[in-house]
């Protein structure tokens, strides 16, 4: 529903929408991730709503110009509730025929097409096996086409500065973001500001990126390529204090409020893996919290450490994705037998083995849940969006704190990299997590166990006449001694899965969204949630009876989940995997639920789940 | 802070009330034994100790020290242990080991803890075989030996451990012997001593799988003529009547008989601290030489940060520069806006 409005000073017109979807791509070396940020940002703070999608190349330098060299960044920005990155996109700038290739099909028809007119020449065709030139082929007939010479116009923006040609190239992607703040009528304060601080040593290149901006908007302004420029209005969004925040980031903040919610020192063992590693460089900036953070050899060692710190009294977390989980299962078998707390956090990936490092997938549910030796239950929560990362990743530390148990956490490489505006919580409306340590030598018995959590005590080293042994050998229940006696060993594998169990008294009860019953019910888990949040709204439109349940616990799950999937005629369950979830809730609850899978490395489209409803509904 | 006296600790002190269940005749039990005689004299509350440990026979000793104690999995007690080093750098955190669990599946784990100089102190108790399992060969197994599985003789040369852990930059390296009681107890407080890493070779027989792998270093009539006892500042001799020695020529071990024109002056004078590795990587490869004796005692003891120190140092730091941490800024850190 867009409003025309005339604007006075310029020939161009001003068209009101109420949201769109950019994307940038380019070359990995193209700086489209920063254009991404800095984009996003400044929608940000403007107000609107927004969710973001980086999609990185699997290759860290793949040669210029290539297909498996282009990185892309997609941004979904509007004035009403923004659920996912956008299914198709109504602006593209391509840097180069390789990134025009890969995400052509995306773009809308009669989209906007920004193109580095530059890039077009023979060599690049070739590089992109491009038979012919697209900008003389017709092909891109369905579109709104602004091929914009970016190299040349930046050169001639940036003569007075005496750069040379490269560095003065590498500014061609702040002209293409001064093109897009135009088009979209953003300001650009806040990316100058960014770039006066990144470059504080080298004023030039911040000038330098700062002319290239100007000249970008100026040549919207000035020409008469642009007939309309948008204006999406700030979105209605809760009233509050909001930043813009990653699921990584929030990982991050989430367990370092954890850490000084429960006065212990937060420890993380940890081990580089895409898409987890910026969760360990973010915390190793934070050691004013005294936040230690340990680069170990491998992902074993990441464990085992936090593990030992754990037995010594701290807050000991891990971050890892899919194979390094798999390295750590014997590790978490430990932790399982020798009752400690700790959080593993896995963000997920394409797999199996290696895999689609930077590409998201959901399918290491049935590893969480099954993946060790023998009977060892695992709590497992997964996160739905980067913000609720934050709270996940409370609720885990709070978990394994009171309940003395590992927990996993479950993100993906989506919600890790993508962003939204997060309303920041007041800190004293974060809960206290309260901790105990055994201090009586006394009463002190290293297996003896709360009524109500069934948690053992935690004595930590270097409490006087508390001195015991934990191990991995089955221990008497009790005193902890090593035991292999069986009606013993029965009962404490008895004991340990009705401690994870316990953990469900305090699960709220779930409340669907969308009606509360009727025809179809979605349950689902994880990235998932922007997806068919979207969905639900318009399929609900045209009358039919649908709910929604977004599971964050996984492990237990929560206890009225099988009278609410009794209350709809059909239940289905979208994951990005074969229907790990669906067998759960199978096995537990005897519901002839519907699995709906999507393996490709991307998430849902909006679309494609409200096809699935249609079909699902239409269906006997 | 108000200091309370150290109680007055004895060997019962350490002991638990576990049954102890290595084998009879097991070299462990007088590792054992070294260790809880030495504990208690070492000034240290009890409740400091921490010992980790893997899986093996010698992975068995946390359950007989009344220490805090965490038997943990296969080959991960150095991670395990540097975990609760680096979470609290106060604790005096031992590993017992076995020269499977340690160089086998914990062979990255053991080069890393050395290399960075973790302050744990590992006794390695090295008995040639794989007793827990019954008889496997291990890493430091003969060439050619026979075992349940390698029926037609390993394949394998066998590491030098403490070479491993002179190359590792480990900053104490020892050998000792499970029934030189008091050089063990020797070893065992100069480890205690030191600050950062320790790594200490204990020669062990396994009466049951490896039975007199050690003889000849330890068989009463015999040891004087094959062991050399290392001693900062004292020449290298040996031999029942004193009358051999070590000395270098050129650049190669030679071992020599005093008397005829050679005197005690002419031998290799030991020092721990010698700053080239190589001189300790030579000791470690020494006994290799058909001739040689084997050395036990300090290969090398020198001065190095330790990790723990580096990594509590920068938290100190960081906080001097930028204040205690803030959670409230830091959830508002970035650009931030209001909708009201």
């Amino acid at each position: 529903m867009a409003t025309l409005t005339e604007s006075p000073i310029h020939s161009h017109k001003r068209e009101t929408i109420d949201q769109a979807v950019i994307r940038f791509a380019g070359d990995s070396g193209d700086g489209m991730q920063i254009t991404g940020n800095q984009f996003t940002n400044t929608v940000a703070l403007y107000g609107n709503d927004l969710a973001t999608f980086p999609d990185y190349p699997a290759e860290i330098r793949a040669p210029a110009g290539t297909i498996p060299g282009v990185s892309g960044f997609q941004i979904h920005f509007g004035s009403n509730q923004v659920y996912t990155p956008g299914d198709a996109v109504d602006a593209l700038v391509a840097m180069n025929p390789a990134a025009l290739k890969v995400n052509l099909s995306d773009l809308k028809r009669n989209g906007i097409l920004i193109l580095n007119a530059d890039s077009f020449k023979e060599t690049d065709l070739r590089k992109a096996r491009m038979e012919s030139n697209p900008l003389e082929d017709h092909t891109l007939d369905g579109y709104r086409v602004f091929p914009v010479d970016l190299e040349r116009l930046t050169r001639a923006a940036l003569t007075e500065l005496g750069l040379d040609a490269k560095s003065m190239d590498r500014c061609k992607n702040f002209f293409a973001l001064g093109m897009c703040y135009w088009l979209y009528n953003r300001s650009m304060d806040s990316t100058f500001r960014w770039l006066d601080h990144k470059f504080q040593g080298k004023p030039l290149l911040a000038e330098a990126n700062k002319l290239a901006m100007r000249a970008g908007y100026s040549y919207c302004e000035a020409t008469e390529a642009f007939q309309v420029s948008y204006e999406i209005p700030p979105a209605k969004l809760a009233p509050g204090v909001y930043r813009n925040l990653s699921g990584n980031q929030a990982l991050a903040m989430g367990f370092v409020t954890a850490s000084q919610k429960s006065g212990l020192s937060l420890f993380l063992g940890s081990y580089p893996i895409t898409p987890a590693s910026d969760i360990l460089h973010e915390l190793s900036m934070y050691k004013n919290f005294g936040v230690l953070t340990f680069q170990a050899e491998d992902e074993i060692a990441a464990v085992t450490s936090a593990l030992g710190a754990a037995f010594s009294g701290a807050l000991a977390i891990t971050t890892t994705s899919g194979p390094g989980m798999s390295l750590k299962s014997e590790a978490m078998g430990l932790a399982v037998a020798v009752e400690l707390p700790m959080v593993i956090c896995d963000i997920q990936r394409g797999g199996p083995s290696t895999g689609l490092p930077t590409k998201t997938e959901q399918a290491d549910l049935n590893q969480a849940l099954f993946g060790r030796n023998s009977e060892a239950p695992i709590p497992v929560l997964a996160a739905s969006t980067p913000g609720d990362c934050f709270w996940i990743a409370f609720e885990a530390s709070r978990i394994a704190l009171k309940y003395m148990v590992p927990v996993i956490v479950l993100s993906d490489g989506y919600l890790a990299n993508g962003a939204e505006p997060w309303r920041i919580p007041r800190l004293e409306d974060i809960p206290e997590i309260p901790v105990q340590f055994a201090a009586d030598p006394l009463t002190f018995k290293p297996y003896a166990r709360d009524p109500q959590t069934l948690a053992r005590p935690w004595a930590i080293p270097g409490t006087p006449d508390l001195e015991h042994r934990i191990g991995g050998i089955e221990k008497e229940d009790g005193t902890g001694n090593v035991s292999y006696e069986p009606l013993n060993h029965e009962k404490m594998v008895h004991l340990r899965a009705a401690k994870v169990e316990a953990i469900a008294q305090e699960i709220p009860d779930l409340v669907p969204a969308g009606d509360p019953d009727g025809d179809l019910l979605i349950v689902a888990w994880g990235s998932t949630y922007g997806s068919i949040t979207a969905a639900l709204g318009a399929a609900r439109e045209k009358g039919h009876r649908i709910g929604h349940v977004h599971l964050r616990h996984l492990n237990p799950l929560p206890r009225n989940l099988g009278d609410v999937m009794a209350r709809y005629r059909k239940v289905l369950v979208p994951e990005m995997n074969l229907g790990q979830l669906a067998m759960v809730l199978r096995a537990k609850y005897l519901v002839d639920v519907q699995s709906y899978s999507k393996v490709q490395g991307r998430p849902f489209k909006q679309s494609e789940i409200a096809a699935k409803i249609e079909e699902v509904l239409s269906e006997r | 802070m108000a200091t309370t006296t150290l109680p007055i600790y004895t060997k019962r002190d350490f002991q638990t009330d576990q049954e102890v269940r290595w084998c009879p005749g097991c070299g462990d039990y007088a590792i054992l034994n070294a260790v809880q005689s030495v504990f208690p004299e070492l000034g240290i509350p009890r409740e400091k100790f921490v010992v980790v440990s893997g899986i093996g026979c010698s992975s068995r000793f946390p359950y007989y020290m009344n220490t805090y104690g965490f038997h943990s999995i296969h080959g991960r007690a150095p991670a395990v242990a540097t975990g609760i080093k680096i979470a609290h750098p106060e604790l005096e955190v031992w590993v017992a080991t076995g020269d499977g669990d340690s160089l086998a599946i914990g062979g990255n784990h053991t080069i890393h803890m050395l290399r960075r100089n973790v302050g744990i102190k590992v006794l390695m108790f090295n008995n040639r075989i794989y007793g827990l399992t019954k008889g496997q060969y291990s890493p430091t197994s003969e060439y050619g030996k026979k075992t349940k599985s390698t029926p037609f003789g390993s394949a394998d040369r066998p590491f030098n451990p403490l070479g491993l852990a002179v190359g590792a930059g480990t900053t104490f390296v020892a050998r000792a012997v499970d029934v030189f009681q008091p050089h063990l107890k020797e070893m065992l407080k100069r480890a205690a001593a030191h600050s950062g890493a320790a790594y200490i070779e204990i020669l062990q027989n396994c009466n049951i799988f490896n039975d007199g792998a050690w003889e000849s270093v330890t068989e009463k009539e015999s040891r004087s003529e094959h062991v050399v006892t290392l001693e900062h500042g004292k020449p290298l001799v040996y031999g029942k009547n004193r009358d051999k020695g070590i000395r270098m020529n050129g650049l190669d071990l030679e071992v020599v008989s005093l008397g005829n024109g050679v005197s005690e002056h002419d031998l290799l004078i030991h020092d721990e601290h010698h700053s080239n590795p190589s001189y300790a990587f030579a000791l470690a490869h020494m006994d290799e030489m058909p001739g040689f004796p084997t050395p036990i005692g300090i290969l090398r003891s020198w001065e190095a940060d330790r990790y723990e120190d580096i990594m509590a140092a920068q938290v100190t730091d960081v906080i001097a520069k930028r204040g205690p941490g803030d959670i409230a800024k830091l959830l508002h850190a970035g650009d931030t806006w209001e909708v009201r």
